[in-house]
């Protein structure tokens, strides 16, 4: 499955699309799209440009976890810099 | 120091107030990310993985204590408390919002800062010596020939797009700590026979996915004509250079492509053509910028301070450090001073607010107000009184800056890698903080003596891996990370580009493969010989048996 992501204009932050279509910092609230309906998605998310910037597919499986060859890419996207503990969304959540 | 004239700050100032504009439009949907992009990129403003990244330009390395207070500032204010100096003699902040950024800009256009020449395929800020003005083995200080260079080079209307980005650097020294032979020019001023100063011109090095080390397409040219020669050398490549192909485009392509002989030939034809009076400054105007780097007004010292001489007596840490991190400087009684930022175990590059305020403090207070960046990732306060130096030892490693490792194992070059960088294959810093964590002990560093690490995400390079007497490149394997070990690099007046040994290693098996290699060169060393000096003298093969046996 895909979910879509993307970087938010104003501050560059990471950014899912979610299931009520807005953007969301948070994967777990991503929307899960079959591969085949994906793109058409992706390309509605892309006219967006007020909003975001660089948007594009990653791979995930059913529960929503990052899967494929960019499972390290997008696990540092996802939660901040990996020597940086205490920066990005990593820091808010292991609290 | 240089100071603006009108002429700058109103530049510096219209930019600004230009890309301010730009973001408006950007943000208001006006301008859509594609045409944004350039624009953006003109103004040293990228998009990495967490957030975009702005590049600062530190012209030459120079800058001062207000200008230091405005990046902790900025660092504060606009980011995240802190600030990564680069191999380029830049800071980036890896934090800012695009909303912030035209008036972070204002911020540094006060202080004479901007991020003009950071990116985009012009001539790129010219990088120098961080120890010009300083240094007791320089022949004259370089940095007036890079203020020419820069004013020269700035909006250049002709090289304002160019097949690729074009990199500069000078140095007065025969011990080139401005890695001069991996640029696209080199300039290096030294004296000819008859006790003039010229510049050997040093064309087509670089590094990336083509590693070259440059040819000398002139050994000697006075130093009047700079420009003009400059200026023939940058309309050949203009014109030549592959524009069909991005990996190809860069200027070291075409000079081994046409040979150094033709390609010289054709710099001399074109500068034969060029309006050469009409390029170069006259006289006036050269002296004229000299004026602003006259020396500062050194006081006259005995050569040895006996304050200093007690203290290395009885403290053994600082005497280390001032082996290790001070250099000779032209003054009698003062010394230059290296800040690292390596911090055993800590992110090569990476300072915080608080530490640029204390950096600032210091060179106000004991360095002539100057401060510089270096091209390995480092700080200098280049003019202290031997008197000063227990004082300014104290308060740096007050503040965490005193880490003795200056050109040691563990004084190591990394790009931000896949932590930051969205081209990256595999992550920089871990590897980076894991040798340096694997070979912590100082006084084992100091006794193994120079030994550069450099270590790079992916194939850009930014990392310096080729010129690495160690270097690590990280690949991509399917989703995995591997690094690939290179050996024998040198980013020094003997350049040279590392080979490739072997097969990939995972990133706990390359910390490993470091610490054999080591061993290796402490077994097989004879007197005085550095790492690259054994690995030159073996040659690849007992290397690679010592890292790949029983792995
Ligand atoms: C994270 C954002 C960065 C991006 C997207 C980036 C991108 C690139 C790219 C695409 C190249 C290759 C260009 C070419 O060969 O023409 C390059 C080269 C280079 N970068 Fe970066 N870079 C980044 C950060 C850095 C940093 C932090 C440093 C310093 C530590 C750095 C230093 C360099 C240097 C020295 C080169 C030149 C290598 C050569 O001589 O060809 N870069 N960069
Ligand atoms: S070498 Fe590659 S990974 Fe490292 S900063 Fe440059 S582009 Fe990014």
């Amino acid at each position: 499955m895909k979910a879509i992501t993307a970087n938010a204009l104003q501050d560059g932050a990471v950014v899912y699309l979610g299931d009520d279509d807005q953007w969301t910092p948070h994967l777990s609230s991503a929307a899960r799209f079959e591969d085949g309906d994906a793109k058409d998605v992706l390309a509605a998310a892309c006219s967006r440009i007020e909003e975001i910037t660089e948007a594009y597919l990653i791979s995930v499986d059913d529960s929503g976890a990052i899967i494929g060859r960019e499972t390290i890419r997008e696990t540092i996207r996802k939660g901040g810099p990996t020597v940086r503990l205490d920066l990005g969304l990593q820091a808010e959540s292991c609290g | 120091m240089y100071r603006y004239d009108e002429f700058d700050a109103t530049m510096v100032a219209e930019r600004a107030a230009q890309f301010r504009g730009q973001v408006a439009r950007r943000l208001s949907g006006e301008l859509s990310e594609d045409e944004f992009k350039p624009l953006r990129l003109m103004n040293g403003l990228y998009l990495q993985l967490h957030a975009y990244m702005l590049r600062v330009a530190i012209p030459y390395g120079t800058f001062s204590s207000r200008q230091m207070r405005r990046l902790a500032h900025a660092a504060r204010k606009y980011d995240k408390g802190y600030g990564h100096f680069t191999t380029r003699q830049n800071i980036q902040y890896n934090w800012p919002a695009l909303v912030d950024v035209p008036d972070l800009l204002d911020d540094l256009a006060e202080v004479e800062m901007h991020a003009i020449q950071t990116s985009g395929n012009c001539i790129r800020n010219v990088t120098s010596d961080q120890y010009a003005g300083a240094a007791a083995d320089e022949v004259e200080d370089p940095r007036p020939w890079c203020e020419i260079i820069r004013q020269w080079s700035t909006f250049h209307p002709e090289f304002s797009f160019l097949p690729r980005k074009f990199k500069i650097a000078v140095t007065a020294s025969d011990n080139d700590r401005a890695a001069v032979r991996v640029h696209d020019i080199g300039l290096r001023l030294h004296k000819n026979e008859a006790g003039e100063t010229g510049f050997e011109v040093i064309v087509g090095g670089g590094l990336g996915r083509t590693p070259y080390v440059g040819h000398t397409i002139r050994d000697f040219l006075p130093k009047e004509h700079l420009l003009s020669y400059l200026e023939a050398v940058l309309r050949v490549y203009n014109l030549e250079g592959r524009r069909d192909n991005m990996y190809k485009a860069r200027i070291k392509i075409l000079v081994n492509a046409e040979g150094a002989d033709h390609f010289r030939e054709m710099v001399e034809e074109e500068w034969a053509q060029v309006n050469q009076p009409g390029i170069d400054l006259p006289r006036e105007e050269v002296d004229r910028i000299h004026d602003y780097f006259e020396a500062p007004a050194f006081e006259t010292l005995p050569a040895n301070s006996t304050t200093l001489e007690e203290r290395r007596a009885t403290n053994r840490e600082f005497a280390r450090w001032l082996r290790v991190n001070t250099v000779a400087h032209k003054a009698p009684g003062y010394a230059i001073v290296n800040i690292s930022l390596k911090p055993i175990g800590g992110i090569p590059g990476d300072i915080s607010d608080t530490q640029m305020e204390a950096v600032a403090d210091l060179a106000e207070q004991f360095s002539f107000d100057e401060i510089r960046a270096t091209h390995e990732q480092n700080l200098v306060l280049p003019h202290i009184r031997k008197d000063d130096l227990y004082g300014v030892w104290a308060a740096l490693k007050a503040a965490g800056l005193a880490t003795a490792n200056i050109g040691l194992v563990s004084d190591i070059i990394a790009c931000p890698g896949l932590d930051y960088c969205t081209l990256a294959n595999t992550r920089s810093i871990p590897i980076a903080q894991r040798i340096s964590e694997r070979l912590a002990d100082l006084d084992e560093q100091e006794a193994l003596g120079e030994l550069k690490v450099k270590i790079s995400g992916c194939i850009n390079a930014c990392g310096h891996h080729h010129v690495g007497h160690i270097g690590i490149l990280g690949v991509d394997k399917k989703g995995e990370e591997f690094y690939q070990v290179t050996l024998g690099g040198s980013a020094a007046e003997d350049a040279s580009i590392g080979e490739i040994v072997g097969r990939g290693l995972s990133s706990g098996d390359v910390v490993d493969a470091v610490e054999k290699l080591v061993e290796f060169y402490k077994k097989e060393r004879k007197d005085g010989e550095r790492f690259l000096d054994v690995y030159r003298r073996l040659g690849a093969d007992p290397f690679k048996e010592a890292l790949y046996e029983a792995a």
